[in-house]
């Protein structure tokens, strides 16, 4: 146990996700011996993220204002949507720059181990953004684990009778990899959504 | 397939040990606590990443040391493979395959196969369903190694659903009751049909999931008992000398003329599993919420085995029921056997004090073209002889094993030891010999 200061910032600290007893005390002794100056832009850094991040109304995601980027872009196509676990799945999707149409984020997975049932995700929100027609597909990009798949089923049961379009993203083989490493359960989805080559 | 060398490090009661071993039979034999079984304890778990006498991992690894490594090199068609597993309780294991780490330990099942029989393994027959079903479940693991995840994600299922049920039995009771979980309203508020209406709307996705996953599993496990049943009658009358009809019948938790067929030795398309399952959950849905427990499915399901007429739990005489549990391990490894091409490793841990000396030389015979077996023993001549003398002997005491006992006469050719570290004879796991070759040293007071 260290004195008073220095113990309670490692105590903070060790309760962020994957840090433990361990770098937590490293980070801990770094901003100990690191430039105020440095130490500063941290904190306000920590402190703007607070004050001014908020969710978007529309889709869940982050945002600074009350809508988010993607939300209050014009330019993006709005017959279509598409439905992730987290903001950062968002911009994982982001980044492949395939995806035209705006986000839906659930915050998080149909897991009732840990008390999370659709109730405690944003799907009424989902629900009430297809009120009004102008959607006619709903892509459903939840993570390919039980949980995901679970709350993917559920979606699509709710959806379906809605005359949308409801599609899941394939499983599959990683590009650029070698088909010996591939662990059996994605070689077998991978089977399962073969597709004819085009020629 | 054999093992050739075994390492500790931190295991149970071995600060270090160092172990050759040869194709035959090994026979270990010392006064009880004095380390055997923790011996072939290691080599088990190298096959299956799980102890045979403890379900945690925390006793595998000595008091006061902070994880355990054990160590293998095994050889197959004469090709050898180092598997390396890292013991660490309440942390992912770690394992190596060759020299380089895997990305999750059960990578490595398969590398090793053993068919392991010890005394716990009476519960086979008197003890819970829960014993039979780990029972076909690890032998399909080790048959194909892709079952560990269906295995794993089977269990997930049961687990999600099983905690559904419980949070929505208050949201069905029509009065009072417990109230907890946060699919129930607050208190006070009386449950609304919205609410009802999303808990069985979740439960119908998990019932999909349960029903096409465990399907998957109830089918790989019957396709195994087919191929097990005939094998079983044959080992069980083989070691005690009778003609005996032992038989193992699946019993499956499902309402539905699939569970008759099942019982006739019937093995049902995966598709005609699945839609039994589905129609089971819709006929026991209300119980299940009532009680809050997952009652259909593989998990559910139990293995009746009997001696000609009569149920072999209850019936069976002390004897008959460890020659049954021999009889599905000696079948489980014949199984294996013929499947791979190959000998698993045959452990038999304290298992001939159990047995009279007829089926004690039995067993002997039986087991005397295997490729590698190792038998640990409290009194060495419990053992047949003809085992014995065709194999090597080695005294165990406290951790430390010693020379190969005369009783092993040296021109056989299963008692060459192998030799190393400098020529002296693998004689021994003493740990104060190897103090100073290890890289780390070990505390004085070891």
């Amino acid at each position: 146990m260290y004195e008073g200061a220095v113990q309670d910032l490692i105590d903070e600290l060790g309760r962020l996700p994957g840090v433990g007893p361990k770098s937590a005390q490293r980070i801990a002794f770094h901003l100990l011996q690191a430039d105020p100056d440095d130490v500063k832009r941290l904190v306000e850094a920590l402190t703007e993220v607070k004050q001014r991040v908020r969710f978007c109304q529309t889709c869940g995601n982050v945002a600074e204002a009350e809508q988010c980027r993607i939300c209050a872009d014009a330019r993006r196509d709005r017959t279509s949507i598409c439905v992730v676990e987290e903001p950062k799945d968002v911009v994982a999707i982001e980044r492949t720059r395939e995806f035209k149409g705006r986000y839906h984020v659930l915050g998080g997975a149909i897991s009732p181990i840990d008390g999370i049932g659709p109730e405690d995700l944003r799907m009424t929100e989902l629900m009430s953004r297809l009120a009004s027609g102008e959607v006619t597909e709903i892509i459903i990009a939840t993570d390919p684990n039980l949980e995901g798949e679970a709350t993917a089923s559920y979606l699509a049961r709710l959806l379906r009778p809605m005359g949308l379009r409801v599609t899941r993203l394939a499983s599959g083989l990683p590009v650029g990899g070698d088909l010996e490493y591939a662990d059996e359960v994605t070689l077998g989805r991978a089977f399962e959504g073969r597709r004819l080559i085009d020629v | 397939m054999h093992v050739r060398h075994l390492t500790l490090k931190d295991f149970r009661s071995y600060p270090t040990a160092e172990l050759a071993l040869t194709p035959g039979v090994t026979t270990l034999v010392g006064l009880n606590g004095q380390g055997k079984t923790n011996l072939v304890e290691a080599i088990g778990y190298l096959a299956t990443l799980g102890s045979h006498r403890v379900a945690t991992d925390q006793p595998l690894v000595r008091f006061g040391a902070e994880q355990a490594i054990v160590r293998g090199a095994v050889v197959r068609d004469g090709r050898e493979t180092m598997v390396e597993l890292e013991i660490t309780p309440g942390r992912a294991n770690r394992a190596r395959l060759g020299r380089a780490p895997v990305a999750r330990p059960r990578d490595v099942l398969g590398t090793v196969r053993t068919v392991l029989f010890a005394p716990e393994d009476l519960a086979l027959v008197k003890g819970d369903p829960s014993e039979r079903r780990r029972f076909l479940d690890e032998l399909l693991v080790q048959r194909q190694p892709r079952w560990s995840g269906v295995r794993s994600d089977y269990d997930k299922i049961v687990r999600q659903r099983g905690a559904l049920l419980k949070s929505a039995a208050p949201l069905f009771r029509t009065r009072g009751g417990k109230r907890a979980g946060r699919h129930t309203p607050r208190p006070g508020e009386p449950p609304t049909d919205e609410a009802r209406d999303a808990a069985l709307h979740t439960l119908d996705v998990w019932d999909s999931h349960l029903a096409t996953v465990g399907a998957q599993l109830l089918y790989a496990r019957l396709r195994l008992l087919r191929d097990l049943v005939p094998d079983l009658a044959q080992c069980y009358d083989a070691v005690s000398a009778s003609a005996a009809n032992a038989r193992a019948v699946y019993r499956s938790s499902l309402h539905d003329e699939v569970a008759a067929r099942i019982a006739d030795g019937d093995v049902p398309e995966v598709e005609q599993l699945r839609e039994a399952i589905l129609h089971t959950l819709e006929q026991v849905r209300d119980r299940e919420i009532e009680r809050g427990v997952c009652l259909v499915g593989p998990h559910r399901d139990d293995l009746v085995l009997s001696l000609g007429e009569l149920p072999a739990k209850g019936y069976a005489s002390h004897g008959e029921s460890w020659s049954f549990a021999l009889g599905l391990k000696l079948a489980a490894y014949r199984l294996l056997r013929r499947d791979l091409g190959d000998d698993p490793v045959l452990i038999l841990d304290d298992v001939f004090a159990e047995l009279d000396v007829g089926r004690r030389e039995r067993l002997g015979e039986l087991i005397a073209d295997c490729e590698q077996v190792l038998i640990t023993a409290a009194v060495g001549a419990d053992v047949p002889e003809q085992l014995r003398e065709s194999g090597t002997t080695y005294a165990v005491e406290l951790g430390h094993v010693g020379a190969p006992l005369p009783a092993s006469p040296p021109s056989s050719p299963n008692a060459v030891f192998e030799v190393e570290r400098g020529g002296a004879p693998v004689s021994s796991l003493n740990t104060r010999e190897f103090d100073s070759e290890l890289d780390e040293p070990e505390p004085a007071d070891d």
